[in-house]
């Protein structure tokens, strides 16, 4: 059992959960619910876009079915290309959400396969802490970029296991953990992450926690795929606390005893 | 006068208009949103104060589902 001091903490908070999760891409906002009762989440990130003027009044808001007194929100960038636009999105959603100053940072460099742009996402995040933004940095799986993130303020780094959507895993768990190791600041894992066993082997390298949206929402059964990652966050973390075993190519240690063999 | 709303341009027949009146006119009073009009973010205080003027242009956002 995980003792209950181990949180997660961000920006002066803790958390319990270890599990972020996006709200995009599910079917509905009833499933998008269903999902995050089923993984636990506490923080949340959303997107902030252009209202419906006019049009579909009664329509239903993300904020009735997940309420942001309930849960923690993460406005979050996804979609800009320019440091100037994503400072402008941020703005915005601290008017949004009364003066709410966690955020993710993210900006993307090709809208082909959504890498990151470190260098503007790095001029972002400078003017972001400046006027006392709490940024949470999503970024490529370069330790030099990471630490360089951290130098500047950033409350959290988030590399990449692979591409935003493509839930290819951890293609470079060197790299991670060599981000975790130099970290003074929580180290999550990002995007990429495609089924349970990624998420426990991101715990498992020792990030403090993960950020997934479309390993959940495009699983056959969304539901399940929400409660199958919150048992691999904790698995995988588990794990980490405990210390695994070291890794041989053979073991001349038999688990049973050597003695009173019949013969 | 004519705005414009999130890209496009929306007339009214109203001379004078606080955005306050506006964010009536468009039924999205007690909606969570921000607006930012020229560029600049208006905050919620400042809605009955600030008037619109022929040309503004105005970006009202709310948050939606997003990775």
């Amino acid at each position: 059992m995980i003792q209950k001091k181990d949180s997660l903490f961000i920006a002066g908070k803790s958390y319990q959960s270890r599990l972020l999760v996006g709200t995009g891409k599910y079917k509905n906002f009833e499933e998008t619910r269903l999902a995050i009762d089923a993984n636990g989440a506490e923080i949340i990130t959303v997107a902030i876009r252009r209202t419906n003027i006019g049009q579909n009044e009664g329509e239903p808001s993300l904020l009735d079915f997940v309420p942001p007194d309930r849960f923690t929100y993460l406005p979050n960038t996804a979609g800009c290309y320019s440091a100037d636009d994503a400072v402008r999105t941020l703005r915005l959603a601290r008017e949004l959400l009364d003066g709410h100053t966690l955020v993710k940072l993210e900006v993307l460099g090709d809208p082909k396969t959504l890498y990151p742009n470190v260098m503007e996402t790095l001029k972002a995040a400078e003017v972001l802490i400046k006027e006392g933004f709490d940024v949470m940095v999503y970024t490529s799986d370069d330790p030099i970029v990471a630490k360089e993130l951290e130098n500047i303020g950033c409350c959290a780094i988030m590399p990449l296991a692979s591409l935003i959507g493509s839930g290819m895993g951890i293609l470079n768990p060197w790299n991670l953990q060599i981000i975790i190791e130099h970290a003074k600041v929580p180290v999550l894992v990002d995007a990429g992450v495609g089924t349970a066993s990624d998420a426990a082997i991101a715990m498992e390298l020792g990030c403090e926690g993960v950020l997934m949206n479309t390993a959940i929402a495009s699983a056959n059964d969304p539901i399940m795929m929400a409660s199958a990652m919150k048992k691999a966050i904790e698995a995988g973390r588990e794990a980490y606390l405990a210390g695994r075993m070291a890794k041989k190519l053979y073991s001349a240690s038999p688990t049973s005893p050597t003695q009173g063999m019949i013969s | 006068m004519n705005l414009k709303i999130n890209g496009n341009i929306k007339s009214f027949d109203d001379t004078s208009m606080t955005i306050e009146g506006l964010v009536m006119q468009l039924n999205l009073l007690g909606k969570r949103i921000a607006i930012e009009k020229n560029g600049m973010i208006i905050s919620k205080s400042e809605f009955q104060k600030i008037t619109l003027q022929d040309g503004d242009q105005l970006e009202i956002v709310g948050a939606v589902g997003g990775g």
